[in-house]
């Protein structure tokens, strides 16, 4: 058998050959690459999408498309990016890839189950975006299928709101799986307490997965019933509630952005204490935080609706509730900067990232803050700063933690190096384009400019043009990152087991892994940043 | 390949059902809310609607199911007894009575859709709001709940072929009890519609 452990999961020979060698594949390590292509695949689509509105918004009044169409766009635009691309992103791929291995585990506890998530989340993808070829056009109400006009409208809403409810599924067969794989499977001596801070958010985040999916999915099934049955619980018409749906949906979609945002910060919490050379300042305080996060973050729906009419009480306290949850996010921004403190930093493309994550969070954090006081809120409520808050938190912190990640464990998966400098100067023109784009939205915001609209008036012009421009640079950045990833996937140098000095499990299995990733399970007798002696490897 | 799988849980997959009986109470809990709010809004509409259900068809419906609990509960014993045939016998009667749930279950909506009661019909519009409500929840919920009666009959159909061609033993018994654990909940989501329904008039 010494012999089969030597050749790499991507040489491994299964059953099948070609293709089906890695469709019908239960190692975790060729499911986490599939989400990773079906995943980019789909980012890719959504931002040609997201650009399309941006040159729509060049100038004012018809630019390139109707208001119809923009309508359509900006609804799939949000659909691919939550429920196809964020949402699944950083746990599906390298939670997948990289949650075994850094708990010193062969696979998941259910490869199988594993596979169908895979298969559920393409079959899902299927349904929603067949909507936009059926007769009747493409859903047109925003990802939020708001009620009474998700129910009213003559568009394709039936298989949106039926794909939607079918990632539900696979998200939550994927949270299942990991919170079991980390009860279980565990490498003996790897206490809670030594478990690496990655497989920590994924542990939290599989808790909200599991908790706050179900609500969602009963709500969609709600709006299915009311086009096909005209059930009416959301139908004013027939005695119901629109708000009603809006407390429904935003039970799960809250929690949703910390389901998007804790892996990412896990990733985040990687990175740092690997390119500082430094132990992580306070790991207790990151787990504490990451659950208390996933606690309160359950708590706070109601700050989407300060402008939909609720009672004075519930308004203060989901007010102050926003206010809590803000408290460990920031005591992990600070811990990460306290890692930082007098650390040795090697600069490369993965730190760069980290740090520009820290940037772009604290700013998307704090203009959280803004939209979750009552009185600002009521201000910017459905303008572009509520566009420009969640993008440099969605697409700012999870995009940039996303794109860390890829940098970070890129010779780990492939066992290639890439091009260290052009993936930074990618990095540089992907950071100066994104702020273009979309720190002039704050201002547009403030001074009035609504969100989904395809029109403005001339006041709007100035920020919006330079919006329009950071829109290309980004994209510019985007290729230039992707060609030179794909091009070392093939090309790179060979990398060897730790090109970073990183001290987690994963950096002492070979690159690319062999198929069961360790040849015999470790025992660890040492914590997850242990910099101070030197590792037996 | 084939070495990866070998690898056999019992503890990890009771744990994977259990958190998923976590998502299946909490998809009927976003109906239970929704039914909270609208007999707090409708509480004269809901009360005089409830008096529409037979109460002896739910009950009747109750104790099946509750039966039904207790003889897979029984399989799940008799199959670490190594008992095949009888964990067959308690398989097949679990199965009966799931059908006996179904069947009284279509009478029962039956008998509605022939007084005109039915979503988006215009008898229930006519009775106004809370009853149009009362009716969409007792649609929605029952029949989503009779789809776990569904689900739940293919799996227990499932298990019973395996016994019977001996590739599920006391050596392996789990997939019966996670079976075992599944039906549980359907029964348990059922006592909770039961009274909503059928008893607070």
């Amino acid at each position: 058998m010494s012999n089969l452990n030597a050749v790499s999961f991507r040489e491994e020979q299964g059953r099948y050959k070609g293709i089906f060698a890695w469709i019908f594949s239960t190692d975790h390590k060729r499911i986490g690459l599939l989400y990773l292509y079906s995943i980019v695949s789909f980012f890719l689509i959504g931002v040609l999408l997201g650009a399309a509105m941006k040159l729509e918004l060049l100038a004012p009044g018809k630019t390139v498309m109707d208001p119809a169409t923009y309508n359509a766009i900006f609804t799939l635009h949000g659909v691919i990016m939550i429920f196809l691309v964020v949402v699944p992103g950083l746990p599906a791929v390298f939670g997948n890839f990289m949650l075994p291995i850094m708990i010193g585990a062969k696979d998941v506890a259910f490869p199988k189950l594993n596979l169908l998530s895979w298969w559920i989340y393409v079959f899902g993808a299927i349904i929603a975006l067949s909507s936009l070829f059926m007769g009747g056009g493409p859903p047109d109400t925003g990802w939020t299928f708001y009620a009474p006009y998700a129910f009213k409208t003559n568009t394709n809403m039936l298989p949106a709101v039926l794909g939607a409810f079918i990632l539900g599924f696979s998200s939550i067969l994927t949270g299942i799986n990991f919170i079991v794989t980390i009860h279980r499977l565990r490498a003996p001596g790897m206490t809670w307490f030594k478990m690496p801070l990655f497989p920590w958010t994924l542990y939290g985040t599989g808790w909200i997965q599991i908790l706050a999916t179900p609500i969602v999915g009963i709500t969609l099934l709600m709006i299915v019933g009311e086009r096909v049955l005209n059930i009416g619980f959301f139908d004013p018409a027939l005695g119901g509630d629109p708000i009603l749906y809006q407390h429904l949906f935003w039970i799960y979609s809250h929690p949703a952005v910390y389901i998007m945002i804790l892996p990412a910060m896990g990733a985040i919490s990687e990175i740092i204490p690997t390119f500082a050379n430094k132990s992580i300042f306070g790991y207790k305080a990151i787990v504490i935080s990451t659950l208390a996060i996933a606690f309160v973050g359950y708590f706070v729906w109601g700050h989407h609706m300060f402008t939909s009419g609720m009672s004075g009480t519930a308004l203060y306290t989901f007010s102050l509730l926003t206010f809590i949850v803000a408290i460990p996010s920031a005591i992990k921004v600070f811990n990460w900067v306290g890692t930082l403190h007098k650390a040795s930093i090697q600069l490369e493309t993965p730190f760069f990232w980290a740090a520009s994550f820290l940037f772009v969070f604290m700013i998307g954090g704090l203009s959280g803050l803004a939209l979750g006081a009552l009185a600002t809120n009521v201000h910017l409520h459905d303008t572009a700063f509520v566009v420009a808050h969640f993008h440099f938190i969605v697409f700012g912190g999870v995009g940039f933690a996303f794109m860390g990640a890829i940098h970070y464990w890129f010779p780990k998966i492939w066992g290639r190096m890439y091009n260290t400098r052009i993936a930074t100067s990618g990095w540089i023109i992907f950071f100066i384009g994104f702020c273009t784009l979309y720190l002039p939205m704050f201002f547009l915001g403030v001074t009035g400019m609504p969100r989904r609209y395809y029109d403005y008036v001339e006041n709007f012009h100035g920020p919006n043009i330079v919006s329009t421009i950071g829109s290309w640079v980004l994209i510019l950045g985007l290729v230039i990152i992707l060609t030179n990833l794909i091009r070392s996937a093939y090309k790179g140098e060979k990398a060897g087991k730790n090109p970073w000095g990183g001290r987690t499990l994963e950096w002492t299995v070979d690159s690319p892994p062999t198929l069961e990733n360790f040849e015999e399970i470790p025992v660890i007798d040492r914590g997850p940043y242990d910099y101070r002696k030197n590792p037996e490897s | 390949m084939s070495t990866i799988h070998l690898h056999r849980d019992d503890e990890a997959s009771k744990l994977g059902m259990w958190l998923f009986i976590f998502t299946e109470l909490l998809l009927f809990a976003g109906l239970f809310i929704v039914y909270g709010v609208y007999r707090y809004l409708n509480p004269v509409a809901f009360h005089l609607a409830a008096e529409e259900l037979s109460v002896t068809v739910g009950t009747v419906n109750t104790i099946i199911l509750l039966v039904s609990s207790a003889t897979i509960a029984m399989a799940t014993t008799a199959i670490r007894l190594k008992n095949k045939q009888l964990t067959i016998l308690l398989l097949l009667a679990t199965l009966f009575l799931a059908f006996m749930f179904m069947t009284n279950k279509y009478f029962e909506w039956k008998g509605k859709f022939e007084h005109g009661i039915f979503p988006g019909s215009e008898d229930l519009l006519r009775l106004g709001h809370g009853d149009t409500l009362f009716f969409s929840l007792y649609f929605f919920m029952t029949g989503l709940h009779a789809l776990h009666i569904i689900v739940g009959f293919v799996l227990i159909s499932i298990v019973c072929y395996r016994v019977n061609n001996n590739s599920l033993t006391a050596n392996n018994p789990v997939l019966l009890d996670n079976s075992g654990l599944y039906w549980h909940l359907v029964d348990l989501i059922w006592i909770f519609l039961f009274p909503l329904f059928y008893l607070i008039t």
